[in-house]
C-alpha cells in the first residue's frame, strides 16, 4: 500500500528557530570527525615518533585549522544548549527538600565547565 | 505473559548524554589545546607517549574518543529523522556500530602502547 508522506524538505530553513537547531544538531559531524582526528593521532602514535610527528605537522595545516575554529564554535554552542536545558534533561535534584532552581544548576553547570576547562589550561601549560 | 523485550535505547542514551556532557565540559578546551594551540613541549611525542602509558592517561584518552564517538553517531542518527530518512534497526546498528569500532580500535592501540 503506498501511503501519502508530507514532503518535508527544507522544513527547517523556514522558521530561524529551527535552523539554530540545525546548527546545535551540526555540531555532532564535528565531535564525530574531531574523535576521529585524536584516533588518528592516537594510531600514528603508536606507530613511532616520525608517524606522530608527521599528525602534528598536518594538525598545522591551513585546513585543520579551520576545521578546528568551526569545531571549537559549534561544540561551544552544544555547550549553550546543553546547560540551558540541564533542569529538564536531569531529575529534579533536591537539597534539603527543596528542589534545587533551574538558575542554580545552570549556573553550575557554566561554572563547572570554566573550572574544569581552566583546570585543563593550566595543567597543559603548566605541567 | 511473554517476557518483555528489553529497550536498548537507555544504553546509548546514556552513552550520547555521558558524552554531550564531556564534550560541553571540556570540549571546546581540548579542541583549542590539540586543534589550534597545539603546544610543542605538552605535544612532544615524548610527552605524549608518557601519558598515553600511564593508566589514567589511557583511560582519559579512551573516554574522550569514546564517549565523543557515541555522542555524535547517536545525534546523526536521529538528524536522519528530521531530514525525512526513514530510520530502522539496521541504521541504527550501522552507526553505533561504527562508535563501537572507534572505541574498539582505540582501546587495542592504547593496550598495545
Amino acid at each position: 500500500m503506498k501511503t501519502y508522506t508530507r514532503p518535508m524538505a527544507g522544513w527547517w530553513r523556514r522558521n530561524p528557530y529551527y535552523l539554530w537547531y540545525m546548527l546545535r544538531e551540526a555540531s555532532c559531524l564535528f565531535v564525530t570527525a574531531y574523535a576521529l582526528v585524536l584516533l588518528a593521532g592516537l594510531f600514528r602514535l603508536a606507530q613511532g615518533k616520525q608517524a606522530y610527528e608527521a599528525w602534528l605537522q598536518a594538525l598545522a595545516s591551513p585546513l585543520s585549522l579551520a576545521f578546528h575554529a568551526v569545531a571549537l564554535v559549534l561544540v561551544l554552542y552544544h555547550a549553550w544548549t546543553w546547560f540551558r536545558v540541564m533542569p529538564r534533561t536531569m531529575p529534579f535534584l533536591r537539597i534539603g527538600g527543596r528542589r534545587v532552581p533551574d538558575g542554580f544548576i545552570v549556573a553550575s553547570a557554566f561554572a563547572s565547565s570554566i573550572v574544569l576547562s581552566g583546570a585543563l589550561f593550566i595543567a597543559v601549560w603548566q605541567l | 505473559m511473554a517476557a518483555l523485550k528489553r529497550s536498548n535505547k537507555p544504553v546509548f542514551w546514556s552513552l550520547f548524554g555521558a558524552g554531550g556532557m564531556l564534550a560541553a565540559l571540556i570540549g571546546p578546551m581540548l579542541i583549542f589545546i590539540t586543534g589550534i594551540a597545539v603546544p610543542p613541549q605538552a605535544m612532544s611525542y615524548e610527552r605524549v607517549l608518557v601519558f598515553a602509558r600511564h593508566g589514567l592517561g589511557k583511560l582519559a584518552i579512551l573516554m574522550v574518543i569514546s564517549l565523543f564517538l557515541f555522542h555524535g553517531v547517536h545525534r546523526m542518527y536521529h538528524c536522519l529523522h528530521d531530514f525525512g530518512i526513514h530510520v530502522g534497526p539496521g541504521l541504527k546498528a550501522l552507526f553505533h556500530g561504527f562508535a563501537v569500532a572507534g572505541t574498539l580500535v582505540a582501546a587495542y592501540l592504547l593496550i598495545g602502547l
